[in-house]
């Protein structure tokens, strides 16, 4: 049976047995408004599911019961009597139809007309107490008309219904519409043919009890018979207090952690006599486990439940067509989490309605369907439920989200030229936000997703977005299944040992001087390398202010690479152990304030840990805001241009300002003796991890001193390296490079302002090849046999990209053009410039690079030029909707010597395609 | 031990606010003698493995597992601005129940329980230390020495202790 009905037919039959006792209690004191009110209420939640579910039969009944309450509420009618026989006996109806719903899922076919004629006298003012109606269930009604002896149920014969003066038998001939005539004459139930072996037992009874008159027609007594006997559903199911669970499955955690304890213990020692008991009590204890938590666990869909209706309403007001689809409905997570999304969610839907789908019109000037789509999906993933929430609208606005931060002071114009999209967007989770230009009675209030936001992070959830314009927004929320029972990482730090919930652990990295992967410090500031991105390192030892009592190995180190929205950092912590399932415990109240533990909790061994919070460290790691950072692979939500914010190594060369250079190009950092440098063929070098290193100094004054040390920075390229000489190492930044003034000073790129100050870019292509003349050639050299240069068309937003790239491509052999965006590349083949070759950047304002391939590739003059994509994000997925596009390849930017041999590689393949 | 007899010279108001004798579990710390009225303890505990807690107020020692239950720990020697415990020195705990929250106070050792007249009991003097006033309610006078009441709500309001 479906949940839903089985659900309301327990609730209402609770109700109707409430009703029951309220009424007659409402008799006895008909002046007491609490009680008319109650049972206003009662009755009015049976008619408001019944129309829910498409009950149609029992929402008219009970809706003219609702009527005449509802006259007994405002005074306008005496509560008689009569009137409250009236309403229970279309109580009654209620119950029997209620009996033949739980039998066979639908409402029985009959007509309640003459009740409802009833109700509307009653309603209506008019003395009914004289018609003698029984309160009693099976009424023993007047002697059956003559007329319909065996087939009564619903046949149209205007049987005359009870003696009652008023109703007028017409009325009930004319309501009942549908015959459906009942062919089994013994059946006084009107259980239709569908019927399931359900069915039998009734039959039974009606066969049992013959001397029951089968009740006249029109005054749903059909149904009332059914009524008397126990509801099965109710019998299956009981309520059960929500304390009484919480208890039980507090009780469980403990015997968790206990069974935990004894484990440890068997650990320990080898041949106990415990070992078999042990493992039977720990298999019993995960079943109660898994059990218990079931009892908590409810279908998403109950927190759906709501939303078509809302929907709908949604559309009628908007004027929008709306369409709503659920997947996973059937979805299961506990309750306490379910409670806590549910406005959230209702929250978001309401929002992908009203703010994210256009109007109907619009949405066909856009060459999309009429009818909007809003999709709800849920799944479980590794322990979490995500829950997706799209639409197919107009995706977020940047430009409006830009003019709306300025106006309530969240952004300067400034700060907001240098902020990517993605970071724009995020301005919508901040408070007092709302796109909608006007305020609809739906939303538009700007309380919004703000608190969407702090309340799926109260419950270790997370969320994302993205959104593209035109084709729409979605966001992503993961919640962990349960809050009782979590699973995290133990790690240990100076001695300590710390849980970290497993929920915002990404992956973990082990750090030594053998590995690959080691710690780079700069400033002090702690560093990582990973996949050729930068990993802000956070210190556990540090942050915590933990004194570690020996100095000892300090060369490994385990990185916690952690996840707190869209922020991804590292904890460096000292030893890790495996993953518990830990039950949570809030700390005490007088430890509260401290934003680092979410709580803490007792090991297996018994010990007591604290639990960290990522969601802490990371705001007390630093001014972090949850929209930087991150990595392209770990979310699907990260499509915003990370490239523009880079790692920018800061220093002083030579006097002036402050010099920059992207990090990414710094293989290391090293100290020079400067006692150790010799010439060779004029050129300053060193000997470095056995070979020679070509040493180039960026102040053209500089003089080899007989001593002391300098730091230099290494290039490495393949086997060889060179060295750049400067002053002092200041500082490393994340920021947004902005060439501002472009330099005519070989060696500088221009100057930027970073980190506040006016900067100095560096040209790195031009030191290496001061140290290797052929640094950029050598790699691609042999694919450069003919003689004419390739032209290369490169269209890249990023000022620094092309300025770093030009020179790149131009040493290696290439005659570049740059654009800053698509529109002027297409422009450029318009004016009908040819090309041997297109390199072009994804991530761009206006047109896309994605959609600048389409456009080259649908039926352009450059059709056949083979098309190279250039993106920072270069996972499996990014290639295949590149090549999708039309794009013929796909670098990872920074990577150098990929774009070179995928340029030479292209142009072979091409020639010897063409 | 015998109480000292000594008729409390105080008015009747007094006597009616402390009537009767009360039990007090005693405890010493830094060789002066402390009580805690023994309906307020839960339990009694020798050395305890004690679990660190970063960044929680000095008098904060950890916190520890008492059957199941997450026990915070308070070295009341820090609490009552005693120098702290020299490391080879034994401590015992005393864990009291403040609103449903479990603590475990730490002190040198742990006495026997007293039951104590109210005439033996007194106001705080007022030259009393300030941190001492605060979270005692009275002294007892005893045959020997003197017992201070702790009064364990005051000595967990860790509100006052961060202010002072």
């Amino acid at each position: 049976m479906d949940d839903l009905l089985s659900e309301f037919l327990t609730e209402t039959a609770e109700n109707l047995s409430v009703l029951d006792v309220e009424l007659v209690r409402l008799e006895q004191n008909p002046n007491n408004p609490e009680l008319l009110s109650n049972i206003f209420r009662l009755v009015h939640t049976i008619k408001g599911t019944c129309g829910f579910l498409g009950l149609p039969r029992l929402e008219r009944v009970a809706h003219a019961s609702e009527n005449v309450l509802g006259k007994f509420r405002d005074g306008t009618l005496i509560i008689t009597p009569g009137a409250v026989s009236v309403i229970l006996r279309s109580l009654d109806t209620i119950k029997g139809i209620l009996a033949v719903l739980e039998a066979t899922e639908a409402e029985p076919p009959g007509d309640d007309g003459v009740l409802i004629a009833l109700l509307r006298d009653v309603e209506g003012g008019k003395e009914v107490s004289a018609m003698g109606v029984a309160a009693s269930p099976p009424p023993p009604a007047p002697p059956p008309p003559p007329v319909t002896p065996p087939a009564p149920v619903s046949a149209p014969a205007a049987a005359p219904p009870p003696p009652p003066p008023p109703p007028p038998p017409p009325v009930a001939v004319v309501r009942e519409p549908e015959p459906a005539p009942v062919p089994a004459p013994s059946v006084p139930t009107p259980a239709p043919a569908a019927n399931k072996g359900k069915a039998a037992p009734k039959r039974e009874v009606a066969v049992h009890e013959p001397e029951t008159p089968p009740p006249p027609p029109g005054d749903g007594g059909d149904v009332r018979d059914a009524a008397n006997k126990e509801s099965a559903v109710a019998a299956q199911t009981i309520r059960v207090n929500v304390d009484l669970l919480e208890n039980l499955m507090t009780m469980v955690s403990e015997l968790v952690l206990t069974r935990n304890q004894l484990l440890q213990i068997l650990r320990s020692q080898k041949d106990s006599e415990f070992a078999a008991p042990l493992q039977r009590l720990n298999h019993v204890t995960s079943e109660l486990q898994e059990g218990v938590m079931k009892t908590r666990m409810q279908p998403i869909g109950n927190a759906w439940a709501k939303l078509p209706r809302l929907v709908r309403d949604l559309a009628h007001e908007l004027g929008k067509k709306i369409d709503l689809q659920m997947l996973g409905a059937d979805t299961e997570l506990d309750r306490q989490v379910l409670e806590l999304i549910k406005d959230p969610l209702t929250h978001m839907v309401r929002n992908s309605a009203d703010h994210g789908l256009e109007t109907g019109a619009e949405r066909q000037r856009a060459g999309k369907s009429e009818t909007g789509r809003v999709t709800l999906n849920a799944y479980h993933e590794g322990g979490h439920i995500i829950i997706e929430i799209s639409d197919d609208g107009r995706g977020l606005d940047i430009e409006k989200i830009k003019q709306k931060a300025v106006q309530n002071g969240l952004a300067t114009e400034a700060e907001l030229t240098t902020m990517s999209d993605q970071q724009i967007q995020q301005f919508i989770m901040k408070p007092g936000f709302s796109t909608a230009a006007k305020v609809t009675s739906v939303s538009g209030r700007g309380v919004g997703m703000d608190v969407v936001k702090t309340n799926i992070e109260k419950i270790g959830g997370t969320i994302e977005m993205k959104s593209t314009k035109g084709k729409g927004s979605t966001f992503i929320i993961k919640i962990p299944l349960t809050l009782a029972i979590v699973s995290a990482l133990i790690v240990e730090c100076a001695g300590e040992r710390f849980a970290i919930p497993q929920i915002s652990v990404v992956e973990l990295v082990r750090a030594a001087s053998d590995s690959e992967h080691t710690i780079e410090r700069l400033k002090g500031t702690p560093v990582l390398r990973l996949r050729n991105r930068l990993l802000p390192l956070v210190s556990l030892q540090s942050l915590l202010r933990l004194e570690r009592e020996d100095n000892a190995n300090d060369d490994e180190t385990f990185i916690v690479v952690t996840q707190v929205g869209t922020y991804t950092f590292g904890i460096m912590v000292d030893r890790v152990f495996d993953t518990e399932e830990i039950v949570v415990k809030p700390v005490a109240p007088i430890l509260r304030h401290i934003e680092m533990f979410s709580g803490n909790t007792i090991l297996g061994d018994g010990s007591v840990i604290m639990i960290l919070d990522p969601n802490g460290i990371a705001s007390a790691s630093g001014e972090i805001t949850i929209s930087e950072g991150g990595r392209g692979e770990t979310t699907a939500v990260q499509t915003a241009r990370q490239d523009d914010r880079m790692a920018l190594l800061l220093f002083m060369a030579g006097g002036g300002a402050p010099k920059a250079v992207p990090l990414s190009l710094v293989a290391r950092l090293e100290d020079v003796d400067m006692a150790s440098i010799e010439l060779s063929n004029g050129q300053p070098v060193v000997q470095y991890r056995g070979k020679l290193m070509p040493l180039v100094p960026i102040d053209p004054a500089f003089e080899r001193h007989g001593e002391g040390r300098q730091p230099v920075l290494v290039f490495a390229d393949g086997d060889r390296s060179m060295g750049l000489i400067v002053d002092e190492i200041l500082d490393i930044v994340e920021e947004k490079l902005m060439v501002q003034l472009a330099a005519d000073r070989p060696g500088y790129m221009g100057s930027a302002i970073i980190a506040g100050k006016a900067t100095d870019v560096l040209d790195a292509g031009h030191y290496l090849t001061r140290a290797y003349k052929d640094w950029f050639g050598s790699s691609s050299g042999e694919t450069f046999e003919e003689e004419r240069a390739h032209r290369v068309l490169l269209v890249d937003d990023s000022p620094f990209f092309r300025n770093l790239l030009t020179p790149l491509l131009s040493v290696a052999g290439y005659a570049v053009t740059t654009v800053d965006s698509a529109n002027e590349a297409l422009n450029l083949c318009e004016a009908g410039e040819t090309f041997d070759v297109i390199v072009s950047d994804i991530e761009m304002p206006g047109m896309s690079g994605l959609e600048f391939a389409q456009a080259v590739r649908n039926g352009s003059r450059w059709q056949d030029t083979p098309l190279v994509a250039l993106s920072s994000h270069a996972s499996a997925r990014d290639l295949d909707r590149g090549r999708q596009a039309g794009f013929d390849d796909y670098v990872a930017k920074f990577d150098r010597d990929a774009l070179l041999y995928t340029l030479a590689q292209t142009l072979s393949e091409h020639r010897g395609a063409a | 031990m015998s109480n000292a007899k000594l008729p409390a010279k105080r008015g009747k108001s007094e006597e009616t606010i402390v009537s009767g004798s009360q039990d007090f579990v005693t405890m010493t710390i830094a060789d002066q003698m402390f009580g805690i009225p023994v309906l307020q303890v839960q339990d009694v505990l020798g050395h305890q493995r004690i679990t660190r807690i970063p960044l929680a107020p000095p008098e904060v020692a950890g916190s520890l597992n008492l059957r199941g239950r997450i026990v915070t720990a308070i070295d009341v020697r820090l609490r009552l601005g005693l120098a702290s415990r020299p490391k080879d020195k034994p401590k015992m705990s005393i864990v009291v129940d403040l609103r449903g929250e479990l603590y475990s106070l730490i002190v040198d050792s742990v006495g026997e329980v007293l039951s104590l007249s109210s005439e033996d009991f007194e106001r705080n003097p007022a030259t009393l230390d300030m941190r001492w006033r605060e979270v005692s309610t009275g002294i007892y006078r005893l045959n020997n020495q003197l017992m201070v009441v702790l009064d364990v709500s005051r000595l967990l309001n860790f509100a006052n202790m961060e202010a002072a």
